[in-house]
């Protein structure tokens, strides 16, 4: 593993980072500069850039529009745009249902499909879990009949991550109950939300925000056309996209970066409080998450050479997850602890647009970081919950 | 008995969808259930006979807060009773007391204690905002933040430099200040753990001479006494949260069914619910010490107050974390209790002093 850029990577980091500072739309890095929550439209405005760019596929190969980037320069990629403290990807388009489609899915599949993602035209959100199928993903009931050319599908899907603002669901629904094993009668269906039956309600999470929801499914009739590969295969392909996600939630390049704004913060006077780099307590545990951080940072240009090497992400991607989430809750403790009394007031209408910086309660977004530190305890929920990971690390990395 | 009445209180007249009702109300908090506890004489617990109070002592402090943690209580007993009560206990005259105490009492004012600025983080003798003597009047300027209660109280009691530089614990002063007294502003907004506070801005904000409590000058023990005692009430109440959250997630993991088990069976959430149990029993255990060290006022009080302090910091973080994860969605969910339980467990761990605050008291 080479650690040192070659010129022409270097280059290539030079002009991602003109595009990061030039390119982002002038509305959002100002939300983003006060910390403003983004609307869907802001998503897709930056996306769109993106593709107009043509990175929106930076993860996929050229043949299907995507950019055939090397893992270094995927790497970048991602360094690049947590630095510049750009919107995130929304995953499930670009991330997931993308690659499940160009690897599993028809011909017929991916011309209709693969351009409306790349160029963000179509939103995306994930049918996984069940109110009662969470860390046993396998024991999901959502039914699929077949009926002539159409499933029939009915049941929940739950913790749907933005399905509020998604025109399309991709699924894991049961086909077959007749099996010896319960993830050969799994499926992966394509869902379009404005299909009469679907309703999508409301959960409030932790935090106070309407971010995820609940989705149901009432005799609603999916054409067969909608079943990606083989019917009874799901469980193979929805695996595949896990592996991706877990990928994907080690986030060291954000972590990384909110990390090296909080060292900078704590060199500074906070609302003329004496600086936080002279407690010493507080810049042991910011330096001891640093290295972890840069451990994994490693870990991951590992994962990610593998990769390269024309391996799948295997089992390892679950350490990535695991370690990703972990240093993630991490730094949103510490933020917490560098607000002190000012974590407690919540105040989410001062971070607008039209509220005077100044009129703030806390300075800066300080009083953001317990919300972030409640938040993102859904990290080590999600994706898998950690403690799968370390089931699934145990059973097939250690063989136990 | 005390413990008992609040214990029934709780379990047939503050269910958790009342509590999210009253914390979302304008006011943060059920007014009737805060004249029920003047009625039941809970206000009246930790003051003086003389005083029409019951005498009350940490311990008492000790079992109520315990269970106003277990039932999630959002009425401002601690900034009330334990904080701004707290001052006028040890200060008021018998002419403040007529005029502030009686109505704190009987459930007819509400009051705040204002224990930080923006810049003092922890230190209490960090106080910037200044009085200074007018002709006939005390001119106060300065700027008070995080107020718990501030925006509801009628009273204000605002520590003061009334010499000395900005660190130092002589030269501090408390006056009572009206809420609504001209030249006060105040910036009202809930806190994440369903509570109410308050940024007070003090601009040439005048009051007279019997606005003082106690001692010109002298005011940092009182503030360090009364903070002391608040310690100990958030800890108890955070022991009461802890174990809520203990026994709520052993009894989920009983019913939440995985793998066609109920996760309860798995060794490794065991283990990790044993972990939970232990750091409730060791934390009950410093809480006990702490109350018992601080009725007797023995040689190891203040150590006591910052070892539950530690304790709670450290474990009770870890406790709600646990409580959240192996409920697992529903752990992050707004309509389900144990959120609300670990914010409040959240936020006592940064009120009067963090873990490492805290530990380095231990360790001086």
């Amino acid at each position: 593993m080479n650690i040192t850029f070659t010129d022409e990577e270097l280059a290539f980091r030079d002009e991602v980072r003109t595009f990061f500072r030039d390119e982002i739309p002038a509305g959002i890095a100002q939300k983003r500069r006060l910390s403003v929550p983004l609307e869907p439209e802001d998503f897709i405005s930056f996306q769109k850039a993106l593709y107009r760019k043509g990175w929106a596929g930076f993860n996929w190969p050229v043949e299907y529009g995507g950019t055939g980037w090397t893992t270094v320069q995927k790497y970048i990629f991602g360094v690049e745009m947590a630095e510049a403290n750009a919107p995130g990807i929304i995953t499930f388009g670009l991330g997931m249902v993308g690659p499940v489609i160009y690897t599993f899915g028809s011909e017929e599949q991916k011309q209709r499909f693969l351009p409306d993602i790349l160029e963000s035209n179509v939103w995306w959100c994930q049918g996984y879990s069940e109110p009662g199928s969470g860390s046993d993903l396998a024991s999901l009931k959502m039914r699929a009949e077949l009926a002539d050319d159409h499933y029939v599908v009915n049941g929940t899907k739950t913790w749907t991550t933005l399905g509020q603002w998604a025109d399309w669901i991709f699924c894991l629904v049961r086909t077959s109950t007749d099996v010896a094993r319960r993830q050969e009668g799994i499926s992966f269906l394509l869902i379009d939300m404005k299909t009469p039956g679907v309703t999508v309600t409301p959960i409030i999470t932790i935090e106070g925000d309407h971010e995820i929801n609940e989705v149901h499914f009432e005799n609603v009739k999916v054409p067969v056309e909608n079943l990606v590969g083989e019917e009874g295969k799901g469980w193979t392909y929805g695996k595949v996209l896990l592996q991706h996600e877990r990928t994907g939630t080690a986030r060291v390049a954000v972590t990384n970066y909110r990390l090296s704004k909080l060292r900078q913060q704590a060199a500074r006077s906070v609302r003329g409080a004496d600086p936080l780099a002279n407690d010493r307590n507080f810049m042991r545990k910011l330096a001891a998450v640093e290295v972890e951080l840069k451990a994994l940072e490693f870990t991951e240009l590992r994962t990610l050479a593998a990769v390269a090497s024309g391996k799948a992400p295997g089992p390892e991607s679950s350490i990535l997850k695991l370690k990703g989430t972990e240093l993630q809750q991490a730094v949103d403790e510490l933020y917490v602890e560098a607000a002190g009394y000012y974590a407690l007031p919540y105040v989410p209408s001062q971070y607008a647009l039209d509220f005077p910086e100044n009129d703030r309660v806390g300075e800066g977004s300080e009083t953001q970081s317990s919300l972030n530190y409640f938040n993102f305890r859904k990290a080590s929920i999600y994706g898998g919950s950690n403690e799968i990971q370390k089931n699934i690390i145990a059973k097939h990395v250690l063989g136990l | 008995m005390l413990v008992e009445s609040v214990e029934k209180f709780i379990a047939n007249d503050y269910s958790f969808e009342r509590r999210q009702q009253y914390a979302a109300s304008d006011a943060g908090y059920s007014p009737d259930v805060w004249a029920t506890f003047a009625d039941l004489g809970w206000t009246a617990v930790p003051f003086a006979e003389d005083d029409g109070g019951f005498d009350g002592g940490p311990v008492e402090l000790m079992v109520m807060m315990q269970q106003f943690g277990r039932g999630l209580i959002v009425e401002p007993y601690l900034a009330n009773i334990v904080l701004a009560g707290g001052v006028l206990r040890r200060t008021a005259s018998d002419a403040q007391k007529t005029k502030w105490l009686q109505p704190l009492i009987s459930g007819e004012l509400q009051a705040a204690l204002a224990v930080t600025e923006p810049q003092s983080r922890y230190e209490l003798a960090n106080i910037e905002t200044t009085a200074t003597k007018g002709d006939d009047a005390w001119i106060i300027n300065g700027r008070k933040g995080v107020v718990l209660n501030g925006g509801n109280a009628g009273l204000l009691i605002i520590p003061a430099r009334t010499s000395g530089l900005s660190t130092d614990r002589d030269g501090i002063t408390l006056f009572a200040v009206g809420g609504m007294a001209g030249g006060v502003t105040r910036k009202v907004y809930p806190t994440v753990d369903g509570h109410q506070a308050a940024e007070i801005v003090l601009q040439d904000v005048h009051v007279e001479s019997n606005a003082v409590l106690g001692t010109l000058g002298e005011a940092y023990a009182v503030l360090d006494a009364v903070v002391d005692e608040a310690t100990l009430a958030v800890c108890a109440e955070a022991v009461g949260i802890m174990q809520v959250l203990t026994d709520k997630t052993v009894e989920y993991s009983k019913s939440r069914e995985q793998f066609g088990v109920p996760i309860g069976s798995f060794q490794a959430l065991q283990h990790r619910m044993v972990d939970m149990l232990t750091a409730c029993e060791q934390s009950y255990s410093l809480l006990l010490w702490a109350a018992m060290a601080n009725a007797d006022q023995t040689g190891d009080a203040k150590r006591a107050i910052s070892a539950i302090k530690y304790q709670v910091g450290t474990t009770g973080k870890k406790v709600g974390q646990e409580a959240v994860q192996i409920h697992g969605g529903m752990g992050v969910s707004w309509d389900v209790d144990i959120a609300h339980y670990f914010k409040r467990l959240t936020t006592i761990g940064q009120m009067f002093g963090n873990a490492d605050w805290h530990l380095d008291k231990l360790a001086q």
